[in-house]
C-alpha cells in the first residue's frame, strides 16, 4: 500500500525532533524556538518509512528465493537413482556459486544495465520510432562497485570541480545538481525505492534458479566440468539478454515530468507483461533443456530398463521449499512492501494448491492412485505456470491457471515416452509447458483494477496494453504481446542454447561415458556416496552370546518337539494335500489345519515336524484332517524328538 | 556342521533374533538382499511412467550351526518367520548346507569349536 499510517509517521518524526537534536541542549544557545513540521519534513519521513519496508521485505524475498535452490535440489535429487542423488543435487547447488559470482562481475550490468544495443520495434501515431534494447551494459554496474551504488552529492562536485561550495553561482550550482543525478542514476533501481545492491540480489537469486532448472532435462548423464561451463555460458549468453529484453528500465526519465521512468528492453516495449519470469525463466530454461537433449545421447537403457526415483521423500520436501520460497519470487517481484506483492503472494498460493489438485486429481482418475509425485509434480506445474500471472490476476483466474496447468502438464510430461526424448526429470514438461501456459492465461486474464489497486499507480503507467480510452486492458493485442513474447524466448532460447550444446559436445564432451553412467555420477563426478545403503538393520535382543552344546529344552513344553508319522499312503500325495492346505483361499481352513499349522515346523517325507502342542491331539487332528482330505484311511503315531 | 541360509521378510528379523537367542543361537549374519520368488513384485507409478518392481526386499541371515543346532535353529526361524495365521506368499525360505569347515581367524580354532560364541 502506497497510503501513509500518518499517525505512526508523526509520531516517529516527533520522536526525532525531541531526542534527535543535541545542539539545542548545550548550556550556551539560546533555546530554540520549537520546530514545526514541513510538508517536506513529514514526506521525507514518510519516505523513509516506506523503503525500511520495501527494503526489510525484498530481502526476505531474496532469501525466500535463494531457498528454492536447495529445495530444487531435493525436488531433483529425488526423482534420480540412488547412485545419482549427489550428482544431480550438485547441478542446482554448483549454479549458486557460479552464477552466483557471474552475477555481480557481469551478469547485473548486461541484464538491467543500459541499453547498449537497441532497435527500432514500433512507431509511434507521430512516426516518431520506438527503440527497444536488445542488450544492457554499464561499465560502473561491472562488479557493482562503489561509485554506481553510493553515487555522489553536489557538494563533492561542486569540490571535483575546483569551485568552491560555498560562493559557487547559480549556474554552476546546476551544472553540479547535473553530474550528480548522473553520477548517482544506479543509487535505487528505477520506480522503486530499492538500493541497487538488494536489486542485484534478488534479481541474482532469479539467474540462478533459471540455470539450475535446465538441469533436470539432462539429469544422470552429464559431466560435471562442462555442466559447470555450459551454465557459465548459458547464464551469460542466453539469460543475461532475455532479462534485460522483459524487465530492464531506462535509468533515467525520458522526460522530467514522466511519472515513471519506461521500460527499456524491446519487449517490455512492446507491452509483454510478465510478473515474476514466466518468459525470462520458465519458458527460456524449460526450451533450452528440450533443446540440449534433443542434441545430446539418452540415458543409457531409456525405455528399455527402469529408473527408480531414489526418494519421493527428498522430492516432496523439495517441492514444498519450493513452493515456501516462491512466496519470494513472486511476492517479491512488485518490488514494494505494497498492496501487489500481497496479491501476488495470494495467487501464488491459491495457484499452487489449485494445480497440486488438478494433477493428483486427474492421475486418480487416469491410473486409480494418487501419487506424492503428482502432487508435488502439480504443484510446482501451478507455481510455473501463476509466475508471469501473479500480481496480475486474482484469485480466481489463478483457480483457472492452475487447475489447467495441472491437467495440461500431466499429459505433457507423458509426451517423452511417446516422442522418444529423454527429458530426465521433465525440465520441459513442466517448466517449458507450464511457463508457456502461463504467459500466454496472462494475458487472457489479467484484471486491471487489481494491478491500480495493488501498484497503487495512475493507469498510463500499467505495463500492458489498454484499450484507446485507457480503461480497460486490450485483450487481443495483449495476447498478441504475450505470444511475441513467448515466441521470442523460445526461438533465441533454443538457437543459442543448441549452439552452446553442441560446441561443448563436439570439443570436450557434455555427456559422460557410458562406464561413468553405469557407475553413477555421485562417484564417477564426485568421488562421493550420496547415500551411504548398507542394512539398515540394527534390531534384535540384546543378549549376550554364550557358549552352548545343546539348544536348551523351552520352557512350558513350549519347545517341545516330536514328530508325527503317517502311514498308508505315499509321501507324494501327502505333500500334494499338504500344499492344497496351505495355498490361501477365500474360504477359511479347516478346524483341523488351523490346529495344526501353528506347531508344524518342518514336513519331511511321510514326517511332519512339530514344535509345542499336544502330541496326542496332534496326532489325532492329523489324521482327521488327512484323512478328509485324501478319502482314506491313514495311520498316525508320535515319535520323540 | 551346517550353514543355515535363510531369506526372510525384513520385519521379522527381531522376532527371528529372540526364538534364535532363546534357543543359544546368537551369531549370524544379515544382509539386505532383494529377490524374486513366487510373490509377485508390484508396479508403481511416477509421472504416469509405470515402474515395475519384480525384486522384493528381504533379509538374509546365515547362521553357522554345529549338528545338535540345526534342527532347533530351522523350527526358530519357520515360527518366527511366518505371517501370523496361517503364513502368506513371500514368508521366505530356508537352505541347509553342508559346511566343510570353520575358522575363527582370532585364534586360529577350527571345525565345530569355530562356530559357537
Amino acid at each position: 500500500m502506497r497510503t501513509v499510517r500518518p499517525v505512526l509517521l508523526l509520531a516517529l518524526f516527533g520522536g526525532a525532533l525531541l531526542f534527535g537534536t543535541p545542539t539545542a541542549l548545550r548550556a550556551e544557545d539560546p533555546p530554540a524556538p520549537p520546530k514545526t513540521a514541513t510538508v517536506d519534513d513529514v514526506t521525507t519521513a514518510k519516505n523513509a518509512a516506506l523503503q525500511s519496508a520495501d527494503i526489510a521485505w525484498i530481502l526476505v524475498a531474496s532469501a525466500l528465493v535463494m531457498l528454492m535452490l536447495p529445495g530444487l535440489a531435493l525436488f531433483y535429487g529425488g526423482m534420480v537413482r540412488r547412485k545419482n542423488v549427489l550428482g544431480t543435487m550438485m547441478h542446482t547447488m554448483a549454479a549458486l556459486g557460479i552464477v552466483g559470482v557471474q552475477w555481480v562481475v557481469c551478469g547485473y550490468s548486461l541484464s538491467f544495465g543500459e541499453s547498449a544495443i537497441s532497435v527500432t520495434v514500433g512507431h509511434t501515431d507521430t512516426g516518431e520510432p520506438i527503440k527497444g534494447s536488445l542488450i544492457g551494459y554499464s561499465p560502473e554496474l561491472i562488479g557493482l562497485g562503489s561509485s554506481a551504488a553510493v553515487g555522489t552529492d553536489d557538494k563533492a562536485e561542486l569540490k571535483a570541480a575546483g569551485k568552491d561550495p560555498e560562493k559557487a553561482t547559480d549556474e554552476e550550482k546546476a551544472e553540479a545538481a547535473k553530474s550528480t543525478a548522473h553520477k548517482s542514476r544506479f543509487k535505487t533501481f528505477p520506480n522503486t525505492q530499492l538500493p541497487l545492491y538488494l536489486h542485484a540480489m534478488f534479481q541474482g537469486m532469479f539467474a540462478i534458479i533459471t540455470v539450475a532448472l535446465i538441469s533436470g532435462a539432462f539429469a544422470e548423464r552429464v559431466k560435471f566440468g562442462s555442466y559447470c561451463l555450459f551454465i557459465l555460458l548459458w547464464t551469460t549468453v542466453v539469460y543475461d539478454p532475455l532479462a534485460h529484453w522483459v524487465w530492464s528500465y531506462n535509468w533515467v526519465k525520458t522526460a522530467p515530468t514522466d511519472p515513471v521512468t519506461s521500460a527499456a528492453g524491446w519487449l517490455g516495449v512492446k507491452g509483454a507483461i510478465d510478473f515474476a519470469g514466466g518468459t525470462v525463466v520458465h519458458i527460456a530454461a524449460g526450451i533450452s533443456g528440450l533443446v540440449a537433449i534433443l542434441i545430446l545421447r539418452k540415458r543409457t537403457g531409456y525405455l528399455k530398463q527402469t529408473f527408480h526415483p531414489n526418494s519421493m521423500v527428498l522430492t516432496l520436501l523439495g517441492a514444498g521449499l519450493l513452493w515456501f520460497g516462491w512466496f519470494g519470487f513472486n511476492g517479491g517481484s512488485a518490488l514494494f512492501a505494497n498492496a501487489q506483492a500481497v496479491s501476488a503472494f495470494t495467487v501464488t498460493q491459491v495457484a499452487a494448491a489449485m494445480a497440486s489438485l488438478a494433477w493428483m486429481g486427474v492421475e486418480w482418475i487416469h491410473r486409480g492412485k494418487p501419487t506424492a509425485l503428482g502432487f508435488a509434480s502439480g504443484l510446482v506445474a501451478g507455481l510455473v505456470a501463476i509466475t508471469p500471472a501473479s500480481g496480475y490476476v486474482t484469485p480466481g483466474g489463478a483457480i483457472i491457471i492452475g487447475a489447467l496447468s495441472g491437467i495440461l502438464c500431466y499429459w505433457a510430461v507423458t509426451l517423452k515416452t511417446i516422442l522418444g526424448y529423454d527429458d530426465s526429470l521433465d525440465a520441459f514438461g513442466i517448466h517449458g509447458v507450464g511457463g508457456i501456459l502461463g504467459a500466454i492465461l496472462t494475458g487472457a486474464l489479467v484484471s486491471l483494477p487489481l494491478w491500480l489497486y495493488g501498484s497503487g499507480m495512475p493507469v498510463e503507467t500499467f505495463p500492458g496494453k489498454l484499450n484507446d480510452a485507457k480503461t480497460a486492458v486490450d485483450f487481443g493485442a495483449q495476447l498478441q504481446s504475450q505470444f511475441l513474447a513467448v515466441g521470442a524466448a523460445v526461438v533465441y532460447g533454443a538457437v543459442v542454447t543448441g549452439i552452446l550444446v553442441a560446441l561443448i559436445e563436439y570439443t570436450i564432451g557434455f555427456t559422460v561415458k557410458p562406464a561413468a553412467e553405469a557407475a553413477g555420477l555421485d562417484l564417477s563426478q564426485h568421488n562421493e556416496t550420496g547415500f551411504d545403503m548398507g542394512p539398515d538393520v540394527d534390531a534384535g535382543a540384546a543378549v549376550i552370546p554364550k557358549a552352548a552344546n545343546m539348544p536348551p529344552a523351552m520352557a512350558n513344553g513350549k519347545g517341545k518337539r516330536f514328530t508325527v508319522v503317517i502311514e498308508g499312503v505315499p509321501a507324494k500325495d501327502l505333500h500334494k494335500v499338504w500344499e492344497e492346505l496351505c495355498k490361501p483361499k477365500e474360504s477359511d481352513p479347516s478346524k483341523e489345519f488351523e490346529a495344526i499349522y501353528p506347531y508344524l515346523t518342518t514336513v519331511k517325507g511321510n514326517l511332519l515336524r512339530f514344535r509345542g502342542g499336544d502330541p496326542a491331539a496332534m496326532k489325532d487332528k492329523v489324521k482327521a484332517l488327512f484323512e478328509s482330505e485324501l478319502k482314506t484311511t491313514v495311520q498316525t503315531h508320535v515319535e520323540q524328538g | 556342521m551346517k550353514l543355515i541360509v535363510a531369506i526372510i521378510r525384513p520385519e521379522k528379523l527381531d522376532e527371528v533374533q529372540q526364538a534364535l537367542a532363546e534357543r543359544d543361537v546368537y551369531l549370524m549374519t544379515v544382509t539386505d538382499v532383494r529377490g524374486c520368488g513366487r510373490q509377485r513384485g508390484y508396479t508403481e507409478v511416477y509421472r504416469g511412467q509405470e515402474v515395475q518392481t519384480r525384486l522384493i526386499p528381504k533379509l538374509k541371515i546365515e547362521i553357522a550351526v554345529n549338528e545338535a543346532f540345526v534342527e532347533a535353529t530351522v523350527e526358530a526361524i519357520v515360527h518366527a518367520a511366518r505371517s501370523s495365521g496361517t503364513g502368506a506368499i513371500g514368508d521366505g525360505k530356508i537352505f541347509v548346507l553342508a559346511l566343510e569347515d570353520a575358522v575363527r581367524i582370532r585364534t586360529g580354532e577350527s571345525g565345530p569349536a569355530a562356530i559357537g560364541p
